[in-house]
């Protein structure tokens, strides 16, 4: 049973995801293209690792063995869900 | 007559470029490779600027090779990126298509740099597979199979560890064979071919699961933490500023020594007259005032470095995120804004990095706020004269808690500036940051060497050329046209420099400054720091001829009062005069609009800074 979708901005901290797939966006062209070059692709397991303060932002994003730092307008654009832990 | 043929493989060398993502080690092998046989244009911005060297391989064969910035793939995002994916495909003017390409690619991250490599495959260029940091790989249980990954690839790879000396034998034997034939255009890949591609190959290799750095992740839970990371950061650059002038002080000493015993001996050998007066009052008293601050240039550069090479700089911006967010600027500005610390002019060429137009706009108008190493000279010897070297509460050094302040004055403004553009500017936009948090890594003391060496010999080299011109000029202005033997005041002030200084007297009055300042902002134009040398050539030759040694401390703590001290260190502050930094921002914003609009509102605010301070200094100093 997949699980509900739902914007890596609003992950929780620490949870485990996966990438369900990325949106475009108005006023900000290329960020899909972007994104999908750092790793973000469909099926990659994916995490908010910390958020900054104040406002939770920005965001720390853990993707492959790498780390990114995005705003959350940008983590808008990532489309995850729950991933289970083995 | 017949034209001698030339063949112009002899005169060129075979180019080799260096591709990588950014941090994955491209620099340290490009140290590693050159050496010391390095060509920095004038000011070194470490991944923007142009960067090229040469070597020698063991068999004897020359190579020279060219530092390309940092890219995440070859469709570009910013105008640095652009400059590397032209340069390979031989689109950029005057530079000449790369006989060879070296990826580089960070053995820990290699499922997101095999993808530029097999982007780099596409290119038609001898392609070799540079794999960079395979012990820390290692480490971390991931060991890469070199023969099977050059045969998935279908391109020769090596293995280095380029962060140590002696790791690129293998390259250089590599090298020395002939240059390995065009790879395979492949097919045209998109990107989501390029991951499947690159997501089977790891997997066949057993590479596809690769732990994260543990001791980044426990680093990043105190320095990334909400509260102590902030502090932490706040404290790192306080510390700076102490250094900067507690470890200074010995060494600067050993500099005034000798400047003196020199300016000593060359007026006992010579006779009175134009030669000893342009030696000593020129040159040794001019050029000595300014290279007495070496000492704590190279400590700010080592600071910078340290920062730089070990992954820090990016939680810095992490961190002041969503401060400069506030202020209508990207993350991504802090780095640029950092360096321009040390000369705005590698920061606002670091500016490229930036996609949004507007954000690199406003961030290239602010860069001239950040305290550049040109004004420490002028800060330095304003503070070691008038404020007292005595601890303040805490055991805090005065002198290095005023050089705080006005550094942080700088920011400050900055902020302010940036945020009045914000509220002039549109405000549907959108702010991007999507930086890469990269892992910590022991800085290496080679490459912290050679980039130290760059700084000094960068610093030399303006001592010696625009530095020593200018001094030259002042002094003739300064002792031309010799005044008559019945003018009442000291010969200076019949010369040009005296006049000149008279006539832009009544603008700067106002502000408390004397008719000396007023001469030695004049060339300050030129360099900054040449107002240090300046006001050590016109007080040199405003002195009796007797004791034309003096140093220039004691003269300005004698002439000037407080409220004109404080009124131009506001005055640099903003310090308006400076014609490179003017000359790089018409160059990078392509039009007179920008550097125009930058030196009248730097001008203004320069005008009122000082005015306000020598007003209040004035009011409570009497």
């Amino acid at each position: 049973m997949p699980d509900t979708e739902m914007r890596l901005s609003d992950a929780e901290t620490g949870a485990p995801m996966v990438v369900i797939g990325l949106d475009e966006r108005a006023g900000l062209p290329d960020l899909q293209m972007r994104l999908r070059e750092l790793g973000f692709m469909e099926g990659e397991p994916v995490c908010v690792l910390r958020r900054g303060q104040p406002g939770g932002e920005p965001l720390a994003v853990r993707i492959g063995a790498s780390t990114f730092a995005l705003r959350r307008i940008e983590a808008a654009c990532v489309r995850v869900a729950s991933r289970q832990v083995k | 007559m017949t034209a001698i043929p030339i063949d112009s493989r002899r005169l060129t060398p075979p180019t080799l470029a260096l591709v990588g993502n950014p941090n994955c080690g491209k620099t340290a092998l490009f140290n590693l490779l050159t050496g010391s046989h390095q060509k920095v244009a004038n000011y070194a911005g470490v991944t923007v600027e142009r960067k090229e060297g040469w070597l020698r391989t063991p068999a004897g064969k020359r190579l020279a090779v060219l530092d390309l910035p940092g890219t995440y793939s070859l469709a570009p995002n910013s105008p640095d990126e652009q400059v590397t994916c032209d340069v390979l495909a031989g689109r950029l003017p005057g530079e000449r298509r790369p006989d060879l390409v070296l990826a580089v690619v960070d053995a820990t991250q290699l499922a997101r740099q095999l993808r530029l490599v097999l982007g780099l495959r596409r290119l038609g260029l001898p392609l070799v597979v540079v794999l960079n940091m395979t012990d820390l790989a290692r480490a971390r249980g991931v060991d890469v199979d070199v023969e099977a990954l050059s045969r998935a690839l279908g391109v020769p790879v090596v293995s280095t560890v380029a962060v140590r000396g002696g790791g690129a034998d293998a390259l250089f034997r590599l090298l020395d064979a002939a240059l390995p034939p065009v790879a395979l255009a492949a097919s045209a890949g998109s990107v989501v071919d390029d991951y499947r591609q690159v997501k089977d190959i790891l997997t066949t290799l057993g590479l596809d699961r690769v732990p994260a750095h543990a001791f980044t992740d426990r680093a990043d839970r105190v320095l990334l933490h909400p509260l102590a990371g902030p502090m932490l950061l706040f404290a790192l650059l306080f510390l700076i500023f102490q250094a900067v002038f507690a470890w200074a002080e010995a060494p600067m000493g050993w500099i005034e020594s000798a400047t003196a015993l020199l300016g000593d001996f060359v007026g006992s050998v010579l006779p009175d007259g134009l030669l000893r007066s342009l030696l000593t009052d020129g040159l040794i008293a001019g050029l000595g005032g300014v290279l007495v601050f070496l000492p704590q240039i190279v400590i700010l550069f080592f600071f910078i470095l340290l920062l730089e090479e070990s992954g820090y700089l990016p939680r810095a911006a992490f961190l002041l995120d969503r401060l400069m967010g506030g202020v209508g600027l990207s993350g991504r500005a802090f780095i640029p804004l950092l360096s321009s610390f040390a000369c705005a002019i590698p920061g606002i060429m670091a500016t490229r990095t930036i996609q949004n137009p507007r954000d690199r706009w406003v961030t290239i108008m602010i860069a001239p706020l950040m305290t550049c190493s040109a004004r420490l000279p002028v800060y330095a010897l304003l503070i070691g004269a008038f404020i007292p070297a005595r601890r303040v509460a805490g055991g805090l050094e005065l002198q290095g808690l005023v050089l705080f302040a006005l550094y942080l004055a700088g920011i400050v403004s900055a902020v302010l500036v940036a945020w009045l553009l914000k509220r002039l500017g549109s405000k549907d936009r959108q702010h991007t940051l999507l930086m890469e948090l990269p892992d910590y890594h022991w800085p290496s003391l080679r490459n912290l060497a050679i980039g130290l060496w760059q700084r000094v010999l960068i610093f030399l080299q303006r001592v010696g050329g625009i530095i020593l011109a200018l001094t030259v000029l002042l002094w003739f202005m300064a002792s031309f046209p010799g005044a008559p033997a019945d003018f009442a005041g000291a010969p200076i002030e019949y010369s040009f420099a005296g006049r000149l200084g008279h006539f832009l007297l009544p603008l700067f009055e106002p502000i408390g400054f004397n008719w000396q300042i007023a001469v030695a902002l004049v060339p300050g134009m030129a360099a900054r720091e040449v107002a240090v040398s300046a006001l050590g050539t016109v007080y040199a030759l405003s002195a009796t001829a007797d004791d034309t040694a003096q140093a220039l401390v004691p003269l300005i703590v004698a002439g000037w009062s407080l409220p004109t001290a404080l009124s131009l260190l506001a005055w640099y502050v903003f310090a308006p005069q400076c014609l490179s930094t003017l000359a790089t921002v018409r160059r990078e914003t392509g039009g007179w609009s920008a550097p125009l609009l930058m030196a009248g509102y730097l001008f203004a605010l320069a005008y009122a800074a000082s005015f306000v301070t020598y007003r209040i200094a004035l009011a409570c100093c009497t």
